[in-house]
């Protein structure tokens, strides 16, 4: 795309086209391709603002795993074209954590381009303030990727009532042997766990924390930076609780 | 200990409470009976500050502090507990993380030192070997997949790592089946039935008393209590019903 985009275009509808303007034009996404057999691992740390992009090709019986915190200052949106090829592995573990006015995205484009390939996503939002958090994930299985294998769990917790979260998982299917599942949800802390826990002591801000914890703990299994990324979201909700 | 004055609640606008008195002293057990919805929860919940439980009048006087003022975390310090009825599930949280945290923050709000993993390890094993919960149980998520009978024996082993001053126990009897039920009635008078503590037992039926003698029985009826006697009010109740009491 070299044309600033619009609110026209699907994949930039949520987006803070201000501050996009402000990084326009882009630099060439990222490309990385995993050779066979080969095996990658990303952390993505978004916490300076900005916007990522990358093109990953997922060789034959490769393993690819990205995991991100995605928390930066104002704008940061992380996109991912990912193509898989025969028996190839994707896991994609994010976490958004935003406050204030705050726009976060994760777009995903993921192609099980040859049968046998599997796919994970599992993305996470907590949203405060008048943040915005954001998933578009497109699955596509093409004509013949037989015995495709994808997930995608999404999920956005949302801290105030003045907080937005957009949510979109798609599937696009050209095969019929194929086990695609997705599932959305967007939601608020349960207010009757957040009472029971300050029933036993904990002050409301903790009480808060450890529940937003629980809520993202997931996304960052698998990885060798877990601790790392959790300390990390944990100081992000302290500044947004 | 607790002095409970004309109290008048209101769940939704609607009033619930409506001028309860009861006063419960240091080394009292006492059971509160009552028809479905005559408020009996409501005064647990109202006692331990669930929010959208509005005290509309009345004061409640805690060990010498104004309860109604303190928020539910505060109250927990100054040594409230609350056994809830329906024990929450909370997926994610590990019943150990939460238990040290809660102790903790209950003590560092009373200016006592925090104790330490290992200290907090062998206080939690004792309390889960009382009530015969395995030790695994209390790292798995609070509550999540445990049968009806083990969230309320986690009631109890809450119940005795944050040894509390005052217990307000909410139908914790209901679906015990009768060995959970000894169980449990042990475990309340192993950790309550001292000198320096009380227990107010919200339920519907004599057989937790059997286990757990009331000093005093009080039927609440559309949110007051109406009547108040010893023991022998709950075999009464239990023999003849509430349909006899005027309110």
């Amino acid at each position: 795309m070299t044309t600033l985009p619009t609110k026209r275009d699907e994949a930039w509808r949520y987006a803070d086209l201000d501050a996009v303007a402000r990084l326009w034009p882009l630099p060439a996404p990222e490309q990385i391709h995993v050779p066979d057999d080969g095996a990658f691992a990303r952390v993505i740390r978004q916490d300076a603002g900005g916007i990522t992009q990358i093109d990953l090709t997922v060789g034959r019986q490769a393993t690819a795993a990205i995991h991100i915190l995605n928390c930066g200052p104002t704008y940061g949106r992380i996109e991912l074209n990912v193509t898989l090829l025969h028996g190839a592995d994707f896991m994609l573990g994010a976490a958004q954590i935003g406050g204030q006015g705050q726009t976060l995205e994760i777009i995903t484009n993921v192609t099980h381009a040859e049968p046998e390939a599997k796919s994970r996503q599992i993305v996470r939002s907590v949203l405060a303030h008048q943040a915005t958090g954001t998933y578009l994930g497109k699955v596509a299985v093409a004509r013949g990727a037989q015995h495709t294998d994808s997930e995608q769990s999404v999920k956005a917790m949302l801290l105030d009532r003045t907080a937005t979260a957009n949510a979109k998982p798609e599937l696009e299917i050209y095969a019929d042997d194929v086990a695609c599942a997705h599932g959305c949800a967007i939601g608020e802390l349960d207010a009757m766990a957040l009472f029971y826990l300050q029933s036993r002591g904990l002050a409301p801000a903790d009480a808060k924390a450890l529940l937003v914890q629980a809520f993202i703990a997931e996304v960052f299994e698998g990885t060798t930076e877990a601790d790392d990324l959790q300390a990390q979201a944990l100081a992000k909700l302290g500044d947004v609780l | 200990m607790l002095h409970i004055t004309n109290l008048h609640a209101n769940v939704a606008d609607k009033p619930i409470l409506k001028g309860l008195s009861l006063t419960i002293n240091a080394g009292e057990i006492h059971a509160i009976m009552g028809p479905n919805g005559a408020g009996k929860s409501t005064l647990g919940y109202t006692l331990a500050g669930r929010p959208g439980y509005e005290v509309t009048d009345g004061h409640v006087d805690f060990a010498g502090q104004d309860l109604l003022a303190l928020a539910p975390h505060e109250r927990a310090a100054a040594g409230l507990f609350l056994g809830f009825q329906y024990p929450v599930e909370i997926p994610g949280v590990s019943n150990v993380q939460f238990l040290r945290e809660s102790l903790n923050a209950q003590r560092k709000l009373r200016g006592e030192a925090p104790l330490s993993g290992a200290e907090f390890l062998r206080v939690a094993r004792a309390q889960a070997d009382a009530m015969g919960m395995d030790m695994d149980m209390l790292k798995r998520p609070v509550n999540v997949g445990f049968s009806g009978g083990e969230k309320k024996r986690n009631e109890m082993v809450q119940m005795g790592i944050l040894d509390p001053k005052f217990a307000i126990l909410d139908e914790t009897d209901s679906g015990l089946d009768i060995d959970a039920l000894r169980i449990v009635g042990d475990g309340i008078n192993r950790i309550m039935r001292k000198a320096d503590k009380a227990v107010l037992l919200i339920t519907h039926y004599q057989r937790l008393l059997d286990y757990v003698q009331p000093d005093f029985v009080h039927v609440l009826a559309d949110g007051r209590i109406v009547r108040s006697g010893g023991p022998e009010l709950a075999l009464e109740l239990e023999r003849d019903g509430y349909k006899d009491l005027a309110a």
